[in-house]
């Protein structure tokens, strides 16, 4: 990722302002997020306050401020909060939902608040400054492509979704249409919500409909985790990937540790948050013009590159 | 001598004369097994009634302990984030002590995980009966009190078990003793246990009596309050056990743990035969109710039939219809 190459930029940029030797009032930047509530969301929190720390260290000017809350309607309230109390040069969100969100997010911009949307996008899309998203489409793309390389273009699949959302779509989707033309079959596919108690279950009985499975994609990587528990449990040697997709630590490690079943991995990572606040750090304090749309790609983690996904402290 | 036979006739009935209530969750469950083995033979594959009737152990456990909860007349719908919160006391309880206590950690954790079910179940008893709050709204308090520590415990993360404990904790849920999974087993046991205390202790008569009449059993001198703080806190308990033989399955308590658990406990009681609003325990019907779930949402991914989609609408029919076939065999 081009974290550092951001950090250098708001640098520059500092340098370029401390010439000016202006000492005005503190820059304030707002970030509002969804309380962890799982795995994903866990990660969120920990690279936000981590580049709130770090901006806040580095630029003396700036303060930035993280606040989470538990729910679209909490989340609403933080936002007239925040914007109450204070000016807001910045505000840094990743809306629990795109409805609720979107009158609310409006009012700060009136107020001429720069604003920069994260991963789930308004209704409006005239209301953001700045729009940065993984891509949920390269998630299952990416995945089917190593897939059909590994197995020679065929062999049979069954494959694990989350809950019913656009996020679940956009991956089957991109793992559907990649895998179209080539002999590769989905056995089977169910819904498990994310949650890896239910693909536990859901794997287990996938190893008892079908005598022979060659690879499974969960999608997700808490999934992956009751996954591998039965396949393990099982004891069945016909499995030769299994796959999840988000960059969880635990199975970074494992990409880092060679393992055979999960060579690579899929990032959709949380740590993205961290980039649009960098990013916005770097309009108001460089001038860096940062105004437009930025969609992270989904490459695979492999064994070479694991160490820049993988983050040991972070709860996700 | 009057008072003889007349005990000699209740006897005979009480425990030879099994009601269709008894035996209803049995057929139903039969019914069910005959029809999954038409749709697939693999169905009744040892490995995979293994499998079912053993993931179906977390959720017969807690129902065991509900069942005393509901024929009391109470409700406790903070077994699921329960069990995730002991799940993550448990977990960091053990990685603490590992580097000194070795193996010895996983028992002592499982102590510390049945005190602190014990101590979770007697807060919400007394919540609901000192407190005299509805066990509806109290329990929905304590639900989110440790839905929250849970994920505060976990920084909305993971608590992972400790590497070098994996393994030998592993067998709890892997296990298998005679052949038969420790789960199962283990269940087994608590149903056993718990069927002599609902049906040949005198604290099972109070029970039903207090959820039969509370006024009645008042006036018969039961103190209401003792009986269901006390069913309040088997029901502790039960998560506990089911705790302990959750941990070693995935090695791991997230925020997501145990999430809806509560509804499908209070379903496969009811499924059992035990009426909602108290009275009369069925055990053995709780344990049936909870294996009918579990074979249900594996019969649904064995079929071909139901698009994925249509998944959990065809799980809510099923349900009614074995409820429909229990209420018109009567």
């Amino acid at each position: 990722m081009s974290t550092t190459k951001w950090i250098a930029a708001a640098a520059v940029g500092a340098l370029l302002i401390a010439g000016q030797a202006v000492a005005a009032d503190k820059k304030v930047v707002a970030v509002s997020i969804p309380a962890a509530d799982h795995g994903w969301t866990a990660g969120i929190v920990y690279h936000a306050q981590a580049a709130a720390k770090e901006i806040n260290a580095a630029f003396p000017n700036v303060e930035v401020i993280v606040k989470t809350s538990p729910s679209a309607t909490a989340q609403v309230s933080a936002l007239e909060d925040l914007s109450a109390a204070r000016k807001l040069d910045a505000l840094v969100i990743l809306p629990y939902t795109s409805e609720e969100l979107t009158t609310p997010v409006k009012a700060v911009k009136d107020a001429g608040t720069f604003i920069t949307v994260v991963d789930r996008g308004l209704n409006d899309p005239s209301i953001q400054d700045l729009y940065l998203a993984g891509d949920n489409i390269a998630v299952g793309r990416n995945t089917a492509k190593f897939m059909i390389d590994k197995l020679g273009g065929k062999g049979n699949l069954v494959v694990l979704r989350g809950i019913p959302t656009v996020i679940d779509d956009e991956r089957i989707k991109g793992f559907q249409d990649a895998i179209q033309d080539t002999d590769l079959k989905v056995l089977d596919i169910q819904y498990a919500n994310w949650n890896s108690d239910e693909a536990f279950k859901l794997m287990q009985d996938y190893l008892a409909k079908y005598p022979h499975i060659d690879a499974v994609w969960a999608n997700d990587d808490d999934m992956l985790l009751g996954v591998l528990e039965a396949v393990k449990q099982s004891g069945r040697k016909d499995i030769k990937l299994a796959l999840g997709g988000n960059g969880m630590k635990d199975i970074v490690k494992k990409v880092i540790d060679g393992d055979a079943m999960t060579p690579v991995e899929t990032p959709y990572p949380p740590a993205m948050i961290k980039t649009a606040i960098y990013m916005t750090v770097a309009n108001i304090v460089g001038q860096a013009p940062v105004r437009g749309t930025v969609k992270l790609d989904a490459p695979l983690i492999t064994q070479e590159n694991a160490k820049e996904y993988y983050f040991p402290d972070s709860p996700f | 001598m009057t008072i003889m036979v007349n005990s000699t006739a209740i006897r005979p009935e009480r425990e030879w004369n099994i009601g269709w209530t008894d035996v209803g969750p049995f057929v139903a469950l039969i019914v069910l097994m005959l029809i999954g083995f038409l749709i697939n033979p693999d169905f009744l594959s040892a490995t995979n009634l293994g499998n079912v009737i053993t993931r179906s152990a977390f959720i017969a456990i807690i129902a065991v302990g509900a069942t005393f909860v509901i024929s009391c007349g109470g409700l406790d719908l903070s077994v699921g984030s329960m069990a995730a919160f002991i799940t993550g006391i448990t977990i960091l309880f053990m990685n603490r002590m590992a580097p000194d206590w070795g193996m010895m950690a996983i028992p002592a954790g499982m102590m510390v995980a049945i005190v602190v079910g014990l101590f979770c179940g007697l807060m919400n008893g007394l919540i609901v009966t000192i407190g005299r709050i509805e066990p509806f709204i109290a329990t929905l308090g304590t639900m989110g009190i440790f839905r929250a520590l849970i994920t505060y415990m976990s920084d909305g993360g993971s608590i992972p078990i400790d590497r070098s404990l994996r393994d030998a904790y592993r067998p709890v849920y892997f296990g298998t003793f005679a052949g038969i999974p420790l789960p199962i087993i283990i269940s087994v046991a608590v149903a056993a246990v718990a069927s002599f205390i609902l049906y040949k202790m005198k604290y099972g008569r109070k029970c039903a009596a207090v959820g039969a009449n509370e006024d009645v059993a008042r006036y018969s001198g039961i103190s209401i309050i003792k009986t269901r703080t006390i069913a309040y806190t088997i029901q502790g308990a039960c998560v506990a056990i089911a705790a302990i033989c959750y941990v070693p399955r995935l090695g791991a308590a997230t925020p997501t743990t145990g999430v809806l658990w509560e509804l499908q406990v209070i379903t496969a009681v009811v499924i059992g035969g035990t009426a909602l609003r108290g009275g009369k325990g069925h055990v053995w019907g709780t344990v049936a109710g909870a294996v009918i779930l579990e074979l249900i949402a594996n019969l649904m991914v064995l079929s071909d039939f139901v698009s994925e989609y249509l998944v959990a609408g065809v799980q809510g029919v099923i349900i009614i219809i074995a409820m429909l076939i229990q209420r018109f065999s009567k």
